[in-house]
């Protein structure tokens, strides 16, 4: 299923703004990123037949879908935005999704699995893998499939995981969507090779040499809008294995005794919200967040409860479609 | 050369920022070079521990996995935090290339971890062609080694400048001095023709943090800076950074009927607001009225920078064309020399054509000789006839139509290229232009006019279609078919039949083997010199011989020469008989008729196999045109592809 989303609203008042914020001066590095993915966004539009943007909401999309607005500026990007939702996301995510499409006036696809749906697939009935593998890896090919798309943009970073660190800024898939990490080409200078056989398609991470800090520090200087569940408020949240999940609506099953929390606190990542871990924090302002970055001493994947399925579980997803 | 694209403005906005990493020497990129026990994912572990990079949940898992993998004895083992790969971490060696990110107070970093062992030289050059320096890393044990004298080579000829020699494991030869200081006067010696400008040797333990930010107790006879000092403040910009203007359009951006600009990243030098500008494929001339961003117009843009160009004239300047100053212009040429770093499996040989990307152009181009390999060990220069995996050598290349270019020492940006494989789209080369071919070269004029471009104007490849069958199986009959069809769709052909060149050029020729053999060698000629003036050649021959029909194919480029088998048997060629030729062969009246005592020896392999015992030559024939017109369309659309949209 393929639809293009109604424009609804107004962009929501997200990052609180900060004295520092917006200036416009990007440093040296920065800089020097943001050319670098501009170049690369412009290749892919250049080259490839029919592109696709992928939304995840979170905040390194607001990054990519800012510096795509840049690449082509004064035109408008010459492609549209996916978003693989698997029914599960934030409630504020996909309030946030569908204001900046149409604060943007950018074409917005959303895809859900719905055999899927129809099988009961959720996080709580089958676990976070045959979820993660059914509602978002499987999803994507199918949207991909759809859509024809011969390149798909995700905003993926190779600081994030190890896997990810070996993966090429243009990364080429079978008409399978496989990955084969022993047999990637290589890539010199910024000589990306774009050739593609009829059913093949290419990831393009234009991120791929910003760290996180880079992506906070983005934000504050560019002024972009990130979803609100990025900065410390009073939530509803349990505690389970560890992890303080957010109830967020009235699907969360309460195990017997559990009572959800009013805590301040907020997210690192976002995803699938029964997936994704909260911290406690006071962090309400980009300053406050990118503060609390420079002395955390955990790392942001911690919070995905998909990376935990075993050392090299990132790995395997890829291979099989995963972004 | 630009070592680091020169940035504007703003030098520490976000200085006091503990971990912004954002000071005035902004980014450096480095690549770390060794042998598979050299310790190197140890010291870009230890790297990234040391810079607060490694949170402590990754610190978890990784005392976890030292325990279960290490090679430490219960130690934190620094290396499995870099070697990412399931496969890898199992065979214990890093396969690829792995980007890390750290950085400190003073700078950012970007580490390109590249593999020691031999085979993958490719993985190298990738690394080094985006980097600005490199760690070679030398266990103080084992001294220099093969290893060592071949990452030199590579990292030199990528044209990386300044290098570090870390000479690791220093705790394994009691703290040496002595030992440390040899191996540093080797290493001198050794690089003196590699044109480096800084050489500097650091004693370290990585796996003890000896001098890798603070300086070791136990090397008190070392007097330089650590290895994070030095990193953090190495000035690795060159004055001649900014070079001539360069502009590679990367799209017309055309919003609307009033805006007309040109995208792209600028590759060497800067350019100003009223500066002249020529298209260099076109030889058009213009000024810059704007230069366009999403956050305002901006007076000037410099290497590095991605932004859109206005001109004051309406030129036309596709995706592909070179912008550049008008005073210090780029070659456009179709000849350069070029090393290039061979990184298929399949070797290279001169004559086959890839697609050569360069800047935002993809033109086709052949590789038309290669001068010299280049023995990384030695330095010497070997005659060679082809390349192998991981082979360095010096080549002639020549493209299609005229690209712009530089010379790779001049800009590493417009002087690099890529080769990719036309049929199966891999990435096979990396090239480094040298110098143009120019009017001074005696092959100048023999290239003015070649095949390629006599078949581009006739729309089609050259090819030649070998028909090989008993007598009677049909060859000339399906021949004749073929032709008709292809010169309906618009194909130049031209056909070679036994009878007619035997009453001509072959009239010498009797019907033993060795005249046989010279019939199908000068058959082969005549095709030849015909898919020189780039026409399809369908021949009709007999050539019963497999030693023949290979020695044909050798003279072909390796997808010119299709060898169809017409296959019928032997009693239904001589009941069709149409030239009577079996009935008199049977009387003894022909001597050595083939089918009739003398052998026909099938191909082994033929490029194409048909059935001719259906007594349906229309059939056959259709067969034969759509093989023809995929191998055909194949070379069109990369021709398409090439045009640059």
């Amino acid at each position: 299923m393929l639809s293009t989303e109604p424009h609804s609203g107004e962009i929501p008042s997200t990052a609180p703004a900060s004295a520092k914020a917006g200036s416009g001066r990007l440093s040296p590095h920065l800089a020097w990123l943001e050319a670098q993915s501009i170049h690369i966004i412009r290749e892919v539009a250049a080259e490839f037949r029919k592109p696709v943007m992928l939304y995840s909401i979170g905040k390194d999309s607001a990054v990519m879908l800012h510096l795509a607005r840049k690449a082509f500026f004064p035109s408008k990007p010459p492609f549209p935005l996916l978003h693989v939702d698997t029914t599960w996301k934030f409630r504020e995510m996909i309030a946030f999704r569908d204001a900046m499409a149409a604060h943007y006036d950018w074409e917005l696809l959303v895809h859900v699995n719905e055999e899927g749906l129809r099988r009961g697939v959720s996080p709580f009935a089958s676990g976070s893998a045959v979820h993660t593998q059914v509602m978002k890896t499987e999803a994507l090919k199918q949207a991909l499939d759809a859509g024809g798309f011969d390149a798909a943009f995700g905003g993926a970073r190779r600081d994030e995981e190890k896997s990810r660190a070996k993966e090429r800024v243009f990364s080429h898939r079978t008409a399978s969507h496989a990955w084969d990490p022993r047999n990637q080409r290589p890539e010199l200078w910024h000589l990306y090779n774009t050739q593609i056989a009829k059913g093949e398609s290419m990831r393009v991470f234009p991120l791929s040499n910003w760290t996180e800090r880079d992506v906070w520090h983005y934000i504050a200087a560019e002024n972009i809008p990130v979803v609100p569940l990025y900065f410390a408020a009073e939530r509803p949240v349990v505690e389970r294995d560890g992890a303080l999940i957010m109830v967020d609506d009235e699907r969360f099953p309460l195990r017997p005794g559990e009572q959800p929390q009013l805590r301040t606190v907020r997210f690192r990542t976002l995803g699938c919200y029964p997936l994704t871990g909260a911290i406690p924090s006071q962090a309400q302002t980009l300053e406050d967040v990118i503060a609390e970055l420079d002395s955390s001493s955990v790392s942001e994947r911690q919070g995905r409860v998909i990376d935990h399925d075993g050392g090299a579980s990132m790995e395997r997803k890829k291979r099989e479609g995963y972004f | 050369m630009s070592a680091v694209p020169a940035m504007p403005q703003a030098e520490s906005s976000t200085a006091g920022h503990p971990s912004s990493g954002d000071g005035a020497r902004g980014l450096l990129r480095f690549l770390t070079c060794g042998s598979v026990d050299d310790g190197k994912s140890t010291l870009i572990g230890r790297l990234l521990y040391e810079t607060s990079a490694v949170y402590d949940d990754q610190l978890t898992a990784l005392a976890d996995d030292s325990r279960r993998v290490g090679t430490t004895g219960g130690d934190i083992d620094f290396a499995l935090l870099v070697d990412g790969l399931e496969a890898e971490r199992e065979q214990g060696i890093t396969i690829d290339v792995a980007y890390r990110y750290f950085s400190t107070a003073r700078r950012s970093f970007i580490v390109a971890d590249t593999p020691g062992h031999e085979q993958y030289t490719r993985n190298m050059a990738t690394g080094a062609s985006n980097a600005d320096l490199a760690i070679l890393l030398i266990d103080a044990r084992k001294g220099l080694l093969t290893q060592t004298r071949r990452h030199s080579v590579i990292v030199s000829l990528l044209g990386i400048r300044h290098v570090v020699l870390a000479i690791n494991k220093i705790d394994l030869v009691g703290f040496d001095e002595k030992r440390f200081n040899d191996i540093v006067a080797d290493y001198r010696v050794f690089a003196e023709k590699l044109g480096f400008l800084g050489i500097e040797a650091i004693p370290l333990s990585a796996r003890f943090g000896d001098n890798i930010s603070t300086p070791s107790i136990s090397t008190p006879w070392y007097k330089g800076p650590t290895l994070l000092g030095h990193l953090e403040t190495i000035d690795v910009r060159e004055a001649g950074d900014d070079g001539p203007f360069r502009f590679p359009v990367q799209c017309v951006n055309r919003p609307n009927l009033d805006f007309r600009g040109f995208s792209g990243t600028v590759a060497g030098g800067r350019v100003r607001v009223g500066d002249a500008v020529v298209a260099a494929g076109s030889g058009k001339t213009s000024q810059v009225a704007r230069i366009v961003t999403f956050d305002g117009d901006r007076p000037e843009a410099r290497s590095g920078d991605a932004v859109t160009l206005v001109l004051e004239d309406e030129i036309d300047a596709p995706r592909g064309e070179v912008f550049a100053a008008t005073k210090h212009r780029p070659i456009v040429a179709t000849r350069l020399a070029a090393r290039l770093v061979w990184m298929a499996d399949e070797m290279l040989v001169p004559g086959r054509s890839y697609n050569l990307k360069i800047g935002t152009r993809v033109v086709p181009a052949t590789v038309r000789a290669i001068r010299h390999y280049l023995d990384v060990e030695t330095l010497a220069e070997v005659p060679v006839v082809s390349l192998g995996l991981n082979a360095i050598g010096l080549v002639e290349i020549e493209t299609l139509v005229p690209v712009a270019f530089d010379p790779y020492a001049e800009n590493n940006q417009t002087g690099a290229f890529i080769l990719i494989d036309r049929f199966n789209n891999a990435t096979v080369a990396a090239g480094m232009v040298a110098q143009p071919l120019g009017a001074t070269n005696v092959y100048r004029h023999g290239f003015d006019v070649d095949r390629a471009a006599r078949a581009a104007i006739k729309h089609q490849r050259p090819l030649v279609l070998w028909f090989t069958g008993l007598p009677g199986s049909g060859k000339s009959t399906i021949a004749n078919l073929v032709e008709a069809k292809l010169n309906a769709l618009g194909r130049h052909t031209m056909t070679l039949d036994g009878d007619s060149l035997r009453q001509g050029l072959n009239a010498d020729l009797g019907f033993d083997p060795p005249s046989r053999t010279e019939n199908i060698r000068r058959v082969g000629e005549v095709a030849r010199l015909m898919t020189e003036a780039g026409l399809v050649v369908l021949c009709a021959f007999v050539s019963p011989f497999r030693a023949d029909r290979d020695r044909l194919r050798e003279r072909f480029a390796p997808d010119e020469f299709v060898e169809i088998f017409v296959d019928a048997p032997p009693d239904l060629c001589a009941e069709r008989d149409p030239k009577g030729l079996y009935a008199q062969a049977k009387e003894g009246k022909i001597a050595a008729f083939t089918g009739i005592g003398q052998e026909y020896e099938p191909p082994l392999k033929p490029d194409l196999h048909l059935d001719a015992s259906l007594p349906d030559p229309e059939a056959l024939a259709n067969q034969v045109v759509e093989k023809v017109e995929t191998l055909l369309l194949g070379a069109e659309l990369s021709a398409e592809t090439s045009a640059g949209l």
